[in-house]
């Protein structure tokens, strides 16, 4: 039974230079502590995708066409109101990209923490802080942070409190938008590690956007790549990495400086397209060392080529 | 034998902190953020030389000092001139090399086209009010380098093409916003080179840019060393570019070198505890790494420079720490094949 269901979704910012259709007819599910990897690089969609499924895209953005089907009840069509006091945050919630700078300086973090639990449940002020107390425990940190003001803390701390903030109503799925870009790479591999922890302990769902595969093979089940606002390859992990299907995917990878060995690194060719204007036929065309005439002419459809392994590329 | 272009002994850069009102009535001495404290390297003529470290370890002040953007508190920086320069006859050109601190004012231009910098960031390093045709006739007008606007623009076409902006018409009169990250950081890349320097510092050139470009990045900096002959001091907190670009690393920790060693020997047999963490925390893209969990033998997270730990300042993250740690601060040792540590195990 998959938690999350995404169908055809479409997101465009409407700017008055033309429509970027950032997000164009992406469709995956998330099932239940399962770590799906969003890969892309800058520009690609990926974190129009992550707000789009908090329904929290800022204008000129809107969500345009498709479905986001969470435990069943579909959120596109929803009023606001419902959402935000059923869905948003109490089933799905988010950490969001420059975290660090994500907290009120104003307020204690034990505050910040206890809000959400106070908004959505009927519970006493003292039981609040208690589960605040407790999620702050589980994310690695002293229970005095939450008497701390954000200014206080170093960069992994005030990541761990964003962490803790996102899980404390225990959402079935937590969207991690590029959570580790800011913090120096010992730090880094630490909050990885609070992330697995978490996925086993808490059998938590989490969808993990990041541009640096590396970071994905260490959390998830399965990868989407996007590309242009597309997903273009969609499958589980060893296959994704090990056997990668489309050109940009396998140039992706072998564009990656490896600490361990000295092989001759690669790259794709020029840049990704303006998505006001998106090449015709299939996008990556312009830059695909593979590219054939149908290429240009039509958009591949995403064929499964076994296993579950998608991919958008008129070579299978 | 290869010639050492530059010649770092002791380097210390101290910014100091603004005291508050109630430090200054009761006569508290002022206190110092030690961005740099005692840092000695050399690098040969042509070679790549890293240094790696973490935010706040004193790898871009180092770069800065380098390139002379600002003065050091103490130490020596010695650079080895080859042209103009270099048949000055003065006191401050001592065996070949120029002393920083003794350069006179008038004579820093001549440096500044031997010593060049490349900045991190590609969208901010940029004027977005210059086209890039006059962003890199600047340097070329300050240092009174071709007599009309026609020898300008032959050099500005040369290292555009240089840096694989071609053909060069087409990019001169485009703004830094038209253009993508990789090829603003080419553009960042022809300004550094445009004089025809000898060293180039690289602060993290290729870290804010998407991976797909990164490689190509990296790629045209290593032709263009063997193409103009020059020596790189390459500034990164990513070991795994270090790897695909170093010669020689230096590991960095809270302003002090704590190893230094051939690039390969570092990410194989690395002796610092911290550096055996760092090698330890790079994630790679094998999907098996998901179902364990990546062994980071430090705890905790870089201290303030501005309260340095006594004795060996890495001591309250080391897993090995001992009680000399604590007391005493370990000094930089051969440990055989100029591979350098400072850790008393050793």
């Amino acid at each position: 039974m998959s938690l999350l269901d995404v169908k055809n979704l479409k997101i465009y910012y409407f700017t008055l230079k033309g429509v970027v259709r950032a997000v164009d007819d992406v469709s995956f599910n998330v099932r239940e502590g399962e770590v799906l990897g969003i890969a892309g690089e800058s520009g690609s969609g990926k974190s129009t995708l992550g707000y789009g499924l908090m329904r929290l895209v800022p204008p000129p953005g809107r969500i345009v066409g498709g479905n986001i089907v969470v435990s069943g009840r579909d959120i596109v069509s929803m009023d606001e109101g419902t959402l935000r006091r059923e869905i948003r945050w109490k089933v799905i919630s988010m950490i969001f990209q420059g975290a660090l700078n994500a907290l009120n300086p104003v307020y204690t973090i034990g505050k910040q923490l206890v809000e959400p639990i106070i908004f959505h449940e009927d519970v006493s002020l003292k039981e609040a802080y208690e589960r605040a107390a407790e999620m702050v425990k589980l994310v690695g940190l002293n229970e005095d942070v939450l008497r701390r003001y954000p200014h206080e803390l170093s960069g992994g701390m005030k990541q761990r409190v964003m962490i803790a903030m996102a899980l404390i109503l225990r959402p079935k799925i937590v969207i991690a938008d590029e959570p580790t870009t800011a913090l120096d790479v010992v730090i880094q591999a630490q909050i990885m590690n609070l992330f697995k922890k978490i996925k086993k302990e808490l059998n938590q769902s989490i969808i993990f956007i990041t541009h640096d595969l590396s970071l994905i093979a260490e959390i998830a089940d399965n990868v989407a790549v996007m590309y242009a606002g597309k997903i273009v390859e969609y499958g589980n992990s060893d296959n994704v990495f090990n056997t990668p299907k489309h050109p940009y995917t396998q140039g992706l990878l072998k564009s990656i400086p490896r600490l361990k060995s000295k092989e001759k690194l690669s790259w794709i060719p020029g840049t990704p397209p303006d998505l006001r204007n998106p090449p015709v036929g299939c996008r990556f065309h312009p830059r695909c060392p593979y590219v054939m005439d149908v290429c240009r002419r039509e958009e591949p459809p995403i064929k499964d080529v076994g296993g579950n392994h998608l991919v958008a590329c008129w070579l299978y | 034998m290869v010639d050492k272009i530059l010649i770092v002994e002791d380097l210390r850069k101290y910014y100091p902190i603004r005291r508050s009102l109630s430090e200054i009535l009761m006569f508290k001495r002022g206190r110092y953020v030690r961005a740099v404290d005692g840092v000695s390297f050399y690098v040969n003529d042509g070679e790549v030389y890293c240094i790696v470290g973490e935010s706040g370890c004193g790898k871009t002040t180092t770069g800065r000092l380098v390139t002379k953007l600002i003065e050091p508190t103490g130490g020596v920086i010695r650079y080895k001139p080859s042209s103009a320069l270099a048949r000055i006859n003065n006191e401050f050109v001592v065996g070949g090399y120029v002393d920083y601190r003794r350069l006179p004012k008038k004579y820093v231009k001549l440096l500044r086209r031997e010593v060049q910098i490349i900045f991190q960031d590609p969208y901010g390093s940029l004027d977005p009010r210059q086209t890039i045709y006059s962003i890199l006739e600047e340097p070329l007008v300050i240092h009174g380098i071709g007599n009309d606007r026609k020898e300008r623009e032959e050099l500005i076409f040369k290292v555009l093409e240089d840096v694989k902006l071609s053909p060069p018409e087409e990019f001169i009169n485009r703004y830094p916003h038209m253009l993508s990250g990789g090829q603003r950081q080419r553009v960042n890349i022809a300004r550094a080179l445009i004089l025809g320097p000898k060293l180039v510092v690289a602060d993290e050139p290729v870290s804010m840019l998407d991976v797909s470009v990164r490689a190509e990045i990296l790629q045209l900096m290593m032709d263009l060393k063997i193409s103009r002959g020059l020596t790189y001091v390459f500034i990164t907190h990513d070991l795994a570019v270090a790897n695909y670009i170093c010669d020689r690393v230096a590991v960095m920790y809270l302003g002090k070198i704590v190893e230094e060693a051939d690039m390969l020997k570092l990410v194989n047999e690395p002796l610092h505890p911290y550096t055996k963490a760092l090698i330890s925390a790079v994630p790679e893209p094998n999907p098996s790494n998901r179902f364990k969990i990546r062994e980071v033998p430090i705890v905790g997270e870089v201290p303030s420079a501005a309260a340095v730990p006594p004795g060996c300042r890495f001591h309250p993250r080391c897993p090995y720490v001992m009680d000399v740690c604590r007391r005493e601060e370990p000094p930089i040792k051969d440990v055989g094949g100029n591979h350098l540590v400072a850790c008393w195990l050793y």
